[in-house]
């Protein structure tokens, strides 16, 4: 299996176009002797190009998943094979986008969106690098450094960084986060209009219920830990997503229910 | 220009010379009052400054002192950020060497003297070699922290983009340990120059430090002494003010709290 650098998707050989299997993945950390189970028995399979939100609450194991798919941490039992292949390490084909903002700050916007270009010679590397300031709209700021950027810029620069190297994958753990709750709407409609365009497949951890049936095809919902997958909900909702209709409401609440939340406070 | 401005620019300028101004009589003045005949007014100073220039000894002493601080200060940098990078990177490696550093760092290099004497001769070598010690181990340590402290997002972020490790140290680990190795630079630079002073009045027959004790010897020219004082601060303020500058490239400000 080898990159596809030209940016055409590599079609699958097969014709099962599973892009991600993870198999019954278990992980448990040692502590104070004992063996904490944060991962209990996960079974996913994602599409080529599919929007996968995980969701669940904070410190539900769903960021260790995320983690684990993209090859930083090893579990402790079970596999997960992208393309067919075991998972053992990062890769670029696959880029984590990181919660607290990893973007370079010794680094330009211009700098950062270019950082994993090594490859290129210097024209493309430019030509690039302009495509990708204008995607996520930067323009004019190619020179300036992260400190002199507001938060949703920043996260902006991370995400290009992450396209720039056209991966067939992205990782996104709770992206928004750390940004207020307009930049966050901006960002996710933001995020949608790339995916339209380059049709990535991404996984996306959240534990904001609005965030992931606005964005996903399918939202994975995680139990508390040990995690374990509660229940997959369809949004079988066409983009741009009426968030008033009533079945984006009928959905919503059914995920509130899963979570054990009736829909009142 | 609004007055505020006006005041924020003549502010950094006016007062230190308004301090320095008052300073200057206050000395003028005790001299005069307690009669002294050894301790040299401002002005005999400034004569004795002027006698330094004349001989051309003025030059030759700041370029020497200068040579050997950039000779032993410059080592200390080839030598400790390597070391640093190495112990920062491999923990182990730290753990073991660690305590031997935190053993050393804190004996003044001037203990050394007799060492250095025995090692490299009365001369400039043995200078050069104190003034590496004195800068050495702020270097290793600063740059062994700095690289300790790089977040490990920042590592994750380099490896999921294919770096080498080698790839890795250069362009991620070095950039985001830069400031504070900037920090461990500027304070070893500091004390290289509070070195050599010492140094020169044992190893070696030049420089500010050789001036201070070689006045006081040849005749008691106390007005040449305190204008090699006035010079080792000087020139001391002068460093600092240079190396602080570093600070002020966009590539490392990040690193510093109250940068402007």
């Amino acid at each position: 299996m080898t990159s596809s650098p030209a940016g055409t998707p590599a079609a699958p050989a097969v014709a099962s176009s599973d892009k991600l299997r993870a198999d019954g993945i278990g992980m448990a950390f040692e502590r104070d002797g004992g063996s904490i189970s944060v991962l209990e028995d996960i079974n996913l399979s994602v599409r080529d190009g599919e929007f996968v939100c995980l969701l669940g609450p904070s410190g539900c194991g769903k960021s260790t998943i995320l983690n684990i798919m993209a090859g930083f941490v090893a579990p402790t039992r079970g596999e997960v094979r992208i393309d067919g292949e075991v998972v053992s390490g990062p890769d670029p084909r696959r880029i984590f986008v990181f919660q607290e903002r990893g973007v370079f700050p010794w680094l330009t916007v211009e700098g950062n969106i270019g950082f994993g270009l090594f490859q290129l010679a210097p024209a493309e590397r430019q030509r690039r690098i302009a495509h990708y300031v204008a995607l996520v709209g930067l323009q004019g700021f190619e020179k300036a450094y992260p400190r002199d950027l507001s938060g949703g810029m920043k996260q902006r620069v991370e995400v290009a960084r992450a396209l720039a190297v056209n991966p067939d994958m992205l990782f996104l753990d709770e992206p928004f986060g750390a940004l207020d709750s307009i930049t966050r709407l901006i960002m996710r409609s933001e995020l949608l209009r790339i995916w339209e365009a380059e049709r990535k497949t991404i996984i996306f951890v959240t534990h904001d219920i609005d965030e992931a049936v606005q964005l996903a095809d399918r939202v994975i919902v995680m139990s508390a830990r040990p995690a374990r997958i509660q229940r997959i909900v369809s949004i079988d909702i066409p983009h741009p997503r009426d968030i008033s209709s009533r079945h984006y409401l009928g959905l919503r609440d059914g995920i509130l229910e899963a979570i054990g939340l009736a829909h009142k406070v | 220009m609004t007055a505020a401005a006006l005041a924020r620019r003549w502010e950094p300028v006016v007062w230190p010379l308004l301090t320095g101004t008052v300073l200057l009589m206050a000395w003028a003045m005790l001299v005069k009052l307690s009669g002294t005949d050894v301790f040299p007014s401002p002005l005999s100073v400034l004569r004795g400054l002027g006698e330094l220039v004349e001989q051309g000894l003025l030059w030759r002493y700041l370029g020497d002192s200068l040579r050997r601080v950039g000779i032993g200060y410059g080592a200390a940098v080839a030598l400790g950020v390597p070391a640093g990078l190495l112990f920062g990177w491999y923990p182990a490696v730290a753990q073991v060497v660690n305590p031997v550093i935190q053993m050393l760092r804190p004996i003044s290099p001037i203990a050394w003297i007799p060492v250095s004497i025995v090692l490299f001769g009365v001369g400039d070598m043995a200078a050069m070699y104190l003034i590496f010690l004195g800068a050495f181990f702020p270097i290793v340590v600063s740059t062994m922290n700095g690289v300790r402290n790089v977040p490990a997002i920042y590592r994750r972020a380099g490896r999921n983009f294919g770096l080498s490790p080698a790839a890795l140290l250069t362009r991620v680990v070095l950039p985001a340990a830069l400031p504070q190795m900037l920090v461990g630079f500027r304070i070893a630079l500091g004390i290289a120059w509070l070195v050599v002073v010492a140094a020169e009045m044992i190893a070696v027959d030049s420089g500010l430090g050789y001036l201070v004790i070689d006045a006081r010897n040849a005749g008691k020219r106390y007005d040449l002494v305190v204008a090699a004082i006035v010079l080792i601060g000087l020139t001391g303020l002068a460093l600092d003010a240079a190396i602080r500058r570093t600070e002020r490239f966009k590539s490392v400000r990040w690193g510093f709290r109250n940068a402007a």
